[in-house]
């Protein structure tokens, strides 16, 4: 179930090292760049693809640490996972395994859901958290933008607010070798998000557990998720703190790294 | 030989586009129920049922209907209703489900109440087949596909359970909890109906059927294929300690008979018109990609033969990411060359008629075609798919008659000839000659 010969065909040099660490008896990739305090990434739905200007950016300023979600590229699939929580607690026990501390944690997208539902069930590894057009609640206003229901390339295409972007990124044609990360991602995702899709009604009610500071980033122009479920998480938490990015879509971190990249070091420091 | 009927009973709507492919493309779940016109749907549902008692009178064995949701060329969407009334208004001919979409169901106990006593109000006709269903099936009951084929496994396990262990009991399985399993209702037939799984891409299934000695039934699918995908059958079963027979196998295709070949030649070409099933050969309607290959749906590596011809796999079988491919590069105006070979697949009437996806014709020339057919498949049981796509009541009518007076007689006698028993004839769990009798008096003894 991994998707090792795509990873190893796509890395370039700029790919950093990786390695396998066994966390609560899976398999379990990592990726680090960097050094410094330690931030941990966790990825959209649509799985790791690259080491990207995001990135690499993040490890001028820290030791990163990028795992492939539990089920996701190369990560062992936890056949028992039926939700996001499930996820949170495997990455939760990861910065156990790698016995890492006042880690700063970047949720995107389904990511931020996952690091959303870990900081209710254990903080003490965290300096700080930081959701980045975080799923994770249904939104009052408007809907989820449902990839179950789209096609891969269209509900990436929905993520960028310029269509060229989309272009620059993946080429006129999605490489297939991309199509099938997605393709794969997906599954993973419909075995945890299947229903509800992309929100835990259980997950509102706790986030005021959270006491480390969080940030919320959303870009007004999400197409994806209403970027005011920002103000709903920061009306759930107790330390949170809202940017509201004039313009970003739902991939803003590939659309705007150099401001993402700001906001979390300054968050972070 | 089991001689059926099917008919998806589409929702022919003469005021509508998409009637009598008029241009509208009908995508998969595209089309809103607002425009839905219950009127038309009762004169519908009352016309299908009438004419499944016409099959009946003709001297079908079987008539069999179908589950589809949220479509328009299938108004199965609640097929154990239509089954209930059969089972009222019908005296001789096997009712049978092909099939209950099992994964969508969250609770399979109340289908195992339902099939139960659809049997009973039958006396013992009822005949139950079982499927994954589509993506369409997931979507439009929300059920997870990556736990489409567990789901599938359990709740028959599950069901078999409630039909043949006196209650109560207590199932917790992976997918299904239920704390109090005792349904006040039995299926009449001891143990339980006879299991038919009809399927057209999936492997495993296949694989899973010939474990279960149950009969499968390929849908309308091409004649080389098909029988590649028997064989496979037969190897199952072989490696499982059983030699599998015609009793096993059975096969769906589309038969209409008329007057004059005139006039065959004409209303067979309804089949490709009106509401047709998207994944057929012709049809006018689109099958939507993304829809068909839902996450973890279907695993790719584990194709029949069958799901390697071009329509079922662009449709159904392959990933979505070979489809997003050809849709991207069709964007780009190159690489389109899998669009061509879709294209090519979408064999036009005649060479459908040629090929024997579609046989349509006076007595006369249809008997010949079914018996290449069944000389080419040696299935036990066979449906005649038919009064579909545009048929108009009068066009299922003429068929139904000349059906009775001279096609079904003659399949029987070629049956006899060709030594292709049914699955009521031998029993496909013990090859051996198959017991009509229900034991009802075991199945008192279940409850002591």
């Amino acid at each position: 179930m991994f998707l090792k010969e795509i990873i190893v065909a796509m890395k370039t040099s700029t790919e950093p090292a990786s390695r396998i660490v066994n966390v609560a008896g899976l398999d379990i990739n990592i990726r680090e760049a960097g050094e410094g305090k330690p931030l941990v990434i966790l990825h959209r739905s649509t799985g790791y693809f690259e080491w990207d200007n995001f990135t690499n950016k993040l490890a001028e300023s820290f030791h990163v640490i990028y795992p492939d979600l539990p089920g996701f590229g190369n990560s062992e699939r936890p056949d028992w996972a039926r939700e996001a929580r499930d996820l949170s607690i495997i990455m939760a026990e990861l910065l156990k395994v790698l016995d890492i501390k006042d880690v700063t944690l970047v949720g995107l997208g389904l990511g931020g859901f996952i690091a959303a539902e870990l900081a209710t069930m254990n903080q003490e590894r965290l300096s700080n958290l930081i959701l980045i057009s975080a799923a994770g609640i249904k939104p009052e206003t408007g809907e989820i933008l449902d990839q179950m229901l789209i096609d891969h390339t269209e509900y990436v295409r929905q993520g960028f607010t310029e269509a060229s972007h989309f272009v620059d990124l993946f080429g006129d044609a999605v490489h297939p070798d991309i199509l099938d990360i997605w393709e794969f991602s997906r599954i993973m995702t419909a075995r945890i998000s299947w229903s509800p899709y992309m929100f835990n009604r259980r997950l509102p009610p706790l986030l005021n557990i959270i006491t480390v500071p969080t940030l919320v980033i959303f870009g007004n122009n999400d197409t994806v998720i209403p970027y005011t479920v920002g103000q709903q998480f920061i009306d759930n938490l107790s330390n949170g703190q809202l940017e509201i990015i004039d313009g970003g879509g739902h991939l803003v971190e590939w659309e705007m790294p150099d401001k993402i990249c700001a906001l979390i070091v300054k968050h972070s420091h | 030989m089991l001689i059926g009927r099917f008919t998806e009973r589409p929702y022919q709507d003469p005021s509508s586009g998409y009637f009598g492919a008029t241009g509208r493309s009908i995508q998969d779940l595209s089309i809103s129920n607002g425009e839905y016109n219950p009127q038309l749907g009762s004169e519908l549902y009352n016309r299908y049922l009438d004419e499944q008692v016409s099959a009946e009178e003709a001297g079908f064995d079987a008539i069999m209907l179908n589950e589809h949701h949220s479509t328009p060329f299938c108004m199965g969407g609640t097929v154990n209703t239509e089954a209930a009334i059969l089972a009222r208004i019908t005296d001789k001919v096997k009712i049978v489900i092909n099939g209950n979409v099992l994964p969508i169901w969250d609770d399979p106990l109340w289908l195992a109440e339902e099939l139960a006593t659809i049997d009973m109000i039958s006396k013992g006709r009822l005949v139950t087949g079982w499927v994954r269903g589509t993506g369409r099936e997931s979507i439009a009951h929300n059920a997870p596909p990556p736990f489409n084929w567990e789901r599938f496994q359990e709740a028959h396990d599950f069901i078999i359970k409630a039909w043949t262990t006196p209650g109560p009991f207590r199932w917790e399985g992976e997918h299904y909890d239920f704390r109090y399993v005792n349904p006040w209702m039995r299926p009449y037939q001891n143990p339980h109906p006879q299991i038919m799984i009809p399927g057209v891409v999936s492997k495993n299934t296949v694989k899973w059927a010939a474990e279960h000695r149950y009969p499968y039934l390929m849908l309308a699918t091409r004649l080389e294929p098909t029988k590649a995908s028997f064989d496979y059958y037969r190897e199952v079963a072989h490696e499982s300690g059983y030699e599998a027979g015609p009793q096993h196998l059975g096969y769906l295709f589309k038969v209409h008979v008329d007057e004059t070949e005139e006039l065959a030649y004409e209303t067979g070409k309804k089949f490709l018109d009106g509401p047709g099933n998207i994944f057929l050969e012709g049809s006018r309607g689109t099958a939507s990609p993304v829809l068909q290959n839902l996450p973890g749906l279907t695993d790719r590596k584990n194709l029949l033969p069958t799901g390697e011809i071009g329509f079922v796999a662009a449709s159904r079988g392959r990933s979505a990411a070979d489809v997003a491919r050809e849709n991207s590069s069709n964007e780009s105006g190159s690489r389109n060359v899998r669009a061509a070979q879709t294209q090519a697949t979408l064999a036009d009437y005649d060479t459908q008629l040629e090929n024997y996806t579609i046989i349509s014709g006076t007595p006369k020339t249809v008997i010949p075609k079914i018996r290449h057919v069944l000389e080419t498949l040696r299935p036990g049981t066979i449906f005649f798919w038919d009064g579909d796509g545009a048929m108009t009541h009068d066009d299922s009518m003429r068929s139904l008659r000349l059906m009775g007076s001279d096609v079904i007689p003659a399949v029987k006698e070629m049956a006899k000839e060709l030594d292709l028993p049914g699955s009521f004839e031998i029993d496909t769990k013990t090859n051996e000659p198959y017991d009509p009798t229900p034991a009802i008096a075991d199945v008192a003894g279940g409850g002591a």
